[in-house]
């Protein structure tokens, strides 16, 4: 199956989905699938890094928390339209993605997860911190304005949800295309041997700043639905433990297939409503599933499905 | 940013002074989990990400130790004893498993355990602040220097850290046990090769790490509450701390605790929203200069 086809079954099926969903599914099912589109888009931006470039940030969430709160202030100042206050939000993101990744880039492995960790806590700080402007620990209060646009009213939930959904698979092909092209395996190469890649005269620190604002810049725009659809902006979307979860989805979906990361946030929504639902202690049932999962399972599902599926390939020739 | 507040404790020495110890004890306690994710790396090559937590759990058991036995040396010994059993556990049952696989992997398991330890600490203890208070050993006239007072439990903890850190030093410099941790963390197989345990040099040089958090932990209670989360807040500091110093350099360890203790301290006047934000910019600058830290050897 071509690339090309790949992606047109992607779009129909995503068009079907949302269709049917529009049809058929109530309020619940509307945001579960919003929810999925969010999640799937911050987890399959941050895959750019880890499974194409192998480099494990752990601070994800400050795009995240960076797109919500940059795009939430832009449209509570009222000076913007919607298109408007996103193109900037991609442009802060693409400022600090492209700043703080210099820093980042520089270090590698277990260094580079520390600094992405210690910038995002930065932001954190800043974001609590600086209360006049927004709102410290209560986060963006008092909704975020949505003025029509283009004939696009996004207070009815039902074009929020086709935005949404048009948005991330838009998103989703990008990155493909992305990753699917000579720099995405050029991405590859360095994940897999840095060091021949430079002999072989790849810009090595170049390719990963671009991997980092790349995967920054899909990250804040998932931010930005986050904003659109909880109207407001939330001081733990770039906390740590938001950065965990984005990571937990990556590695419970498999890093190695395209998709995977999509699977794992599907999975682990699912997982997160059900226990927060049953217990109040959900991060000890989580983090002993993340431990079933990395020590017992070692892979994602999708891993698992794909090497299951070569070997009876394999059998069969 | 209030420079004449800065300023006008920089002209009194009592302020000095009062700055300069409580700006100590933080770098001490930084200084203190950082050498032991420090220790932990030089040897085994893995970061414990869940150090922190450790750090918290240490915290938690001197605080119901001294509520039992009214005794601080019993509350530290159980804090160092105990977080340096489950450090050891930790690394024989989950942590040795993943010493092969890539960083994200080792990084998953420790973030588990901060999940895990959060709650359980959580359900055992409450979500609240705890305070220990100053312990009865300690209730003590403060001791005068030049023209202001420090706690004695502030130079005591100083003196202590500096006196373990020195201890832990000896050890891995003058002793057999030492000779041999350097020796595998160079090559542990030529090291196993040679019929050493060299599993169990790990597991104790974990565990060993683990103690130091757990004595931070002890000695942080009397000075700072105990709460959930508590462990991530110290770890991020430490991570600047062994950027700073030079990645698997005790010195640079050292100095950079210090170093950002006294700016901790003396930001709390001078420009409280801005401390942390100095910490970052000190952090960046290193990494744009001396991307190996103050002590680091060129990273290859």
């Amino acid at each position: 199956m071509t690339a090309r086809m790949e992606n047109i079954i992607g779009i129909l099926l995503a068009v079907v989905i949302t269709a049917a969903t529009l049809a058929f599914g109530g309020k619940a099912l509307l945001d579960v699938l919003m929810r999925l589109a969010i999640f799937g888009l911050l987890a399959l931006s941050l895959n750019i890094l880890v499974g194409y470039t192998g480099l494990v940030s752990f601070g994800h969430a400050m795009f995240f928390g960076l797109g919500s709160y940059t795009f939430g202030l832009l449209m509570q100042s009222g000076a913007v339209s919607i298109p408007v206050a996103a193109l900037l939000t991609l442009v802060a993101a693409l400022v600090w993605g492209g700043v703080v990744g210099m820093f980042c880039i520089r270090l590698d492995d277990i260094y580079f997860s520390f600094l992405t960790l210690a910038f995002q806590m930065l932001l954190y700080s800043i974001i609590v911190g600086f209360v006049s402007l927004t709102g410290g620990d209560q986060g963006l209060m008092g909704g975020i304005p949505r003025p029509p646009f283009l004939g696009i009213d996004l207070t009815d939930p039902k074009q929020l949800f086709v935005v949404t959904m048009a948005v991330f698979v838009t998103c989703v092909l990008v990155i493909r295309q992305i990753v699917q092209s000579p720099f995405g395996f050029a991405l590859r190469m360095i994940r897999d041997n840095a060091e021949r890649a430079r002999f072989l005269g790849l810009p090595v620190q170049r390719y990963k700043l671009i991997a980092f604002v790349l995967s920054g810049l899909f990250g804040s725009i998932s931010g930005i639905l986050m904003s659109l659809y909880v109207s407001g902006a939330y001081p733990n979307f770039a906390f740590w433990s938001t950065s965990g979860d984005v990571i937990f989805m990556i590695i419970l979906g498999g890093i190695t297939v395209f998709l995977g990361p999509l699977v794992g946030a599907a999975v682990f929504l699912l997982l997160n409503d059900n226990i927060t639902r049953m217990t109040e202690h959900h991060g000890i049932v989580m983090g002993v599933v993340l431990l079933a999962v990395v020590l017992g399972l070692r892979k994602g599902f999708l891993d698992l499905l794909d090497d299951w599926w070569r070997a009876r390939a394999g059998a069969v020739r | 940013m209030n420079a004449e507040a800065l300023l006008g404790c920089f002209a009194a020495p009592a302020c000095i002074v009062t700055q300069v110890s409580a700006g100590m004890i933080i770098g001490m306690l930084i200084f203190l989990v950082a050498s032991g994710v420090t220790l932990i790396f030089g040897v085994l090559k893995v970061v414990n990400f869940a150090h922190g937590s450790f750090y918290m759990l240490g915290a938690y058991l001197a605080l119901t130790v001294y509520g039992a036995s009214g005794s601080y040396t019993l509350a530290v010994l159980a804090a160092v004893v105990g977080v340096g059993l489950f450090g050891t556990i930790f690394e024989r049952f989950f942590m040795s498993r993943v010493y092969n696989a890539d960083v994200l992997m080792q990084l998953l398991v420790c973030y588990a355990f901060i999940l895990i330890l959060d709650d359980v600490v959580k359900i055992v203890w409450g979500g609240d602040f705890l305070k220990m208070g100053m312990p009865r050993e300690f209730a003590l006239p403060p001791i005068k220097v030049w023209d202001g007072y420090v706690p004695p439990f502030y130079a005591f903890l100083t003196v202590f850290a500096v006196a373990i850190a020195v201890l832990v030093g000896a050890l891995l410099r003058f002793t057999q046990f030492g000779k041999i941790v350097r020796a595998a963390a160079v090559n542990r197989q030529m090291v196993s090769v040679l019929g050493i345990n060299t599993s169990l040099v790990y597991a104790l040089i974990f565990g060993l790490g683990s103690m130091l958090a757990g004595l931070a932990g002890a000695l942080a209670a009397p000075v700072r509450a105990a709460v959930p989360g508590m462990g991530f807040e110290i770890l991020i500091e430490c991570f600047i701390v062994t950027i700073i110093g030079g990645m698997g350099s005790m010195a640079g360890a050292f100095i950079a605790a210090i170093g950002i203790g006294l700016i901790r301290s003396f930001g709390s006047i001078g420009f409280p929203l801005a401390s942390e934000g100095v910490m970052f910019a000190i952090m960046a600058i290193m990494l744009l200069v001396r991307p190996a830290g103050l002590f680091g050897r060129k990273a290859s």
